[in-house]
């Protein structure tokens, strides 16, 4: 089944076209990765997959409700991990786990279990009553994390997730969105070539707003005639402005 | 109860932080004291604790802007607000939800300082109680700045906006420091045109039990409180869709 599917999306700012005719089918409990230099769309693209940005025209299409015409549906089913670490700094971590249970109306019950299942799977317990704004940067990141996951969504989208994080964090983090692999459709975006072959199904490349390829990492390098990922994006990427 | 979990956020934010507990509670009584000793020392009308105190609660107001316009810049800055637009909070939950948490802190202040005033040698009448409970629309104005200035300032520019321009601006034109007779002209004007020294004129004629007293000054006020809410709403709304 498809967990999107994307027609002809396109999103202009003024002069500049940020994604341009974008077309895209992701399956159901795939881990897709979404790469590209700066300025690609990448974040665009997930923000109005995710009803941030309104699109310009065309239309995507998320276990079956559009981004257009059913925002609240959409909004019901999936789970953002924003590129910058979204917790309530002045809060600590439990009570940022109670407030994203608040605002999607968990009774008590459901509330403490699902703080409960959500602390154990990502090993906040021994930071549980800090505060979120005193945590290192993996921690945070871990609490974003453990925060998208509570509505259960059926599509999540982690714009960056990894970013700034150290070598330890990131292989921590790696091994926990390894887990969620065909429970949840994970959308992840990256700069991180490594990050987006050990984790994804498949890729899709970007450039200025344009999908170049689309493909799993091994086929994305027999493309560009290379063993390794790094040198196939960076030929892909400029092949096409050559 | 989705609204209600957000606004209970929205509050532990701001009393955890101790310099708004120092700035919010500590400043006004400070200036109450202060002012109070040079009124023993020197005495000026305008420093009688029954026409200072009204106007020390208004001015106290303006730190309620800063913490609306500080909350909710840096809720757009660390990407909190983008994560919660992603949940079934409505336009009316964030709005109401940054707005309603602040009333009783300003209501807070408010006794506070009355406490505080009584101590000094404030008669104590009913019309303490009816100058609090009129101190409400008034906050609503000060909030509304707050919401509007969050709306589109970094916390940084809301740094030096709210915390030095505004609370500057409804020292010098409330008519509580000095008597704007006293300056005339257009800068009596000036302050005449804005809405502080018709907030404090309000609070002040309701504290002597002159309830005729405070029109047309109330009118200012409410005229202001509902201009600034609605370009709040409109501008909250309109960063929400970008």
């Amino acid at each position: 089944m498809n967990a999107i599917k994307i027609e002809n999306l396109t999103k202009k700012y003024k002069d500049v076209t940020a994604v341009d005719n974008f077309n895209l089918t992701i399956e159901s409990g795939e881990l897709f990765a979404l790469l590209g230099v700066n300025g690609a769309g990448k974040t665009t693209t997930i923000k109005m997959l995710s009803c941030l940005a309104e699109p310009t025209s065309g239309d995507a299409f998320l276990m079956g409700k559009s981004i257009r015409k059913n925002t609240a549906e959409v909004k019901s089913l999936i789970a953002v991990s924003p590129q910058e670490t979204a917790v309530a700094p002045g809060l600590s971590v439990r009570e940022n786990l109670e407030l994203i249970c608040g605002v999607h109306g968990f009774e008590k019950e459901k509330r403490n279990a699902k703080i409960k299942e959500l602390t154990d799977m990502l090993g906040l317990e021994s930071v549980i009553n800090r505060k979120a704004g005193k945590l290192s940067g993996g921690w945070q990141r871990r609490l974003s994390i453990a925060m998208s996951l509570i509505s259960e969504p059926k599509i999540l989208f982690l714009d960056e997730p990894t970013l700034g994080l150290d070598v330890i964090a990131r292989s921590e983090l790696w091994d926990m969105i390894r887990s969620l692999k065909g429970r949840v459709t994970i959308i992840l975006t990256t700069h991180y070539m490594e990050e987006a072959e050990a984790l994804s199904d498949r890729i899709a490349i970007m450039k200025e707003g344009k999908l170049l390829v689309c493909d799993t990492a091994d086929k994305i390098k027999k493309i560009a005639g290379t063993e390794n990922f790094e040198q196939a994006f960076v030929r892909i990427v400029k092949g096409v402005s050559q | 109860m989705k609204m209600a979990t957000f606004a209970n956020r929205n509050m532990k934010e701001i009393l955890r932080d101790p310099l708004n507990v120092c700035f919010g509670l500590g400043f006004p009584l400070v200036l109450i004291l202060l002012l109070s000793a040079i009124q023993a020392n020197v005495p000026v009308p305008l420093f009688e604790i029954e026409r200072l105190t009204p106007g020390i609660t208004v001015f106290g107001l303006s730190f309620m802007t800063l913490f609306s316009a500080t909350l909710i810049s840096k809720d757009r800055g660390s990407s909190l607000l983008q994560r919660l637009y992603t949940t079934p909070l409505r336009p009316i939950d964030f709005i109401l939800g940054y707005t309603l948490p602040i009333v009783p802190f300003a209501i807070g202040q408010s006794i506070i300082c009355y406490i505080v005033a009584i101590i000094l040698g404030l008669d104590i009448t009913i019309n303490i109680f009816f100058a609090v409970l009129f101190i409400i629309p008034v906050s609503v104005l000060f909030i509304a700045l707050g919401l509007l200035f969050g709306s589109f300032l970094t916390d940084k520019q809301v740094g030096g906006v709210c915390g030095a321009l505004l609370t500057n601006l409804c020292a010098w034109l409330s008519g509580t420091w000095f008597d704007l007779e006293l300056v005339g002209g257009a800068f009596k004007r000036i302050a005449y045109v804005l809405p502080f020294v018709h907030a404090v004129e309000t609070e002040r004629a309701v504290l002597e039990g002159n309830f005729f007293g405070i029109f047309p000054h109330i009118w200012w006020m409410l005229g202001y409180a509902t201009v600034a809410l609605v370009v709040a709403v409109l501008l909250f709304l309109r960063q929400m869709k970008r």
